[in-house]
């Protein structure tokens, strides 16, 4: 089979276009130390702040509200630490929701306090209420929509909810894909999630939130990334997100449209599917289902055979052998679990080659085990 | 009436299929209990007897007690 069908793009986007042809420019013009005060400095730094500027502009805020890290889990690691560490006096917990990112749930340890989702994925809100007004907490911490199952969350009534106690907003899987939300304190996003290259991580603090920053600083970003920055990628992931932001209005209507027929067609065409999420109030491009009976490594497997690139929460398919903590916390079906990711490259084609090849690999599989 | 299922030691799916083979074995209002101590299993047994309109009964540890209700 030659013919791929890339549809992962929520574990990593192909480099954008634009992305590819900054970067490409930038190795050679923004190579040189950008704290330095000679020439090839200057045009360092001076790509630098263009990066930011537009960084800036693409989430709203400004440029000297963002910071730059080397990846998006060490945005959400630097941020969530950084605002802890300022709330020492207030106390150590950090809120949030069961289906935040891996990198949330490790940041927080031990000291997190988890709130529960519906089986939509979509937070208790009461109990979240409850949660960030008991005695110290640090700061909370509530994803823009979830990068497994695409269900959005109500940022703006949590960040009423949360007070005076800092909203950290892992925005991940939205950025590029969805409007971003407003009334955070803090937002967190990764480059390669919107076809920007890896090893770009963005870190919005807004003005009056306090940070302090828990590690050996530098003089780099004020100390929320230690060490010398990617000039070329980040201009390369500001390109990106520029570019896609532009596409995104007519991309975004054609993902919702495509993912709504997917949703359609596999429990139509495949018996025993449990759809997952939130059908309407949803990134434009991910959809997850699973199939009852089926092994999800071996659908995963069989679908890269038929030319599919797809992730998977089930348990057998991850290096923990756990299920994933987000279909879990929401109490649906793990194993057999499919998710579905539109890029800007996946076609009408590829839709509707997934939807027609599915239903025989299912039969397939639960065939070997007599179902 | 009960008939019990020893699942230890199986991965994902294969504690739902035995579950989904075994039920319709035992008569309506009786009950099967799957012994299961794979992780996932604490998440799909549950969501079996939700998508099968089927009752979990208990559970505890890793025993599963799910009644035929149809």
């Amino acid at each position: 089979m030659s013919e791929r069908g890339y549809l992962d793009a929520a574990s990593a986007e192909p480099l954008h276009p634009a992305a590819r042809e900054m970067l490409l420019s930038a190795v050679d013009s923004g190579w040189a130390d950008p704290v330095r005060l000679h020439h090839e400095g200057r045009t360092a730094r001076l790509l630098l702040d263009n990066a930011r500027a537009v960084l800036a502009d693409a989430i709203g805020v400004r440029p000297d509200e963002v910071y730059l890290t080397t990846s998006g889990t060490t945005a959400i690691q630097a941020g969530l630490s950084a605002v802890r560490a300022a709330r020492e006096r207030v106390g150590r917990t950090v809120v949030h929701t069961a289906v935040e990112h891996s990198a949330v749930l490790h940041s927080a340890g031990d000291e997190g306090l988890e709130v529960g989702v519906d089986i939509r994925g979509r937070v208790d809100q009461e109990a979240f209420s409850d949660a960030v007004r008991r005695p110290g907490v640090a700061v909370a911490a509530v994803q823009s929509a979830n990068h497994e199952v695409g269900t959005r969350q109500p940022i703006a009534a949590i960040a009423q909810a949360c007070g005076d106690v800092p909203l950290f907003v892992d925005a991940s899987a939205s950025i590029g894909h969805d409007v971003v939300p407003e009334g955070w304190s803090v937002l967190a996003a990764s480059g390669h999630k919107w076809g920007g290259p890896a090893g770009v991580g963005l870190l919005a603090v807004r003005k009056g939130t306090r940070i302090a920053p828990a590690w050996p600083m530098d003089e780099r970003e004020d100390g929320l990334s230690p060490g010398f920055p990617d000039v070329p990628n980040a201009l390369a992931a500001a390109a990106a997100l520029q570019a896609r932001l532009g596409e995104a209005e007519e991309l975004n209507k054609q993902h919702r449209a495509w993912i709504d027929e997917v949703r359609r067609r596999v429990p139509a065409d495949v018996p025993d599917v449990e759809v997952v999420g939130e059908p309407d109030d949803r990134l434009p491009h991910i959809l997850t289902f699973s199939c009852l009976y089926v092994d999800g490594e071996a659908l995963v497997t069989a679908l890269d055979a038929e030319g599919f690139a797809v992730s998977s929460g089930s348990a057998c398919t991850s290096s923990t052998l756990k299920p994933s903590h987000v279909l879990a916390a929401m109490g649906v079906l793990t194993h057999g679990n499919v998710r579905v990711s539109l890029s800007r490259e996946t076609t009408y084609e590829d839709v509707d080659r997934f939807c027609q090849v599915l239903p025989g690999i299912v039969q397939r599989i639960r065939a070997e085990v007599g179902m | 009436m009960n008939v019990d299922l020893d699942c230890q030691g199986m991965v994902c799916p294969l504690p739902v299929i035995k579950l989904a083979k075994a039920l319709p074995t035992v008569a309506v209002g009786e009950t099967v209990t799957v012994l299961a101590d794979d992780p996932a299993a604490a998440v799909d047994i549950p969501a079996w007897c939700r998508m099968r309109s089927q009752e979990l009964v208990e559970a505890t540890g890793k025993s599963y007690v799910v009644r035929r209700v149809s």
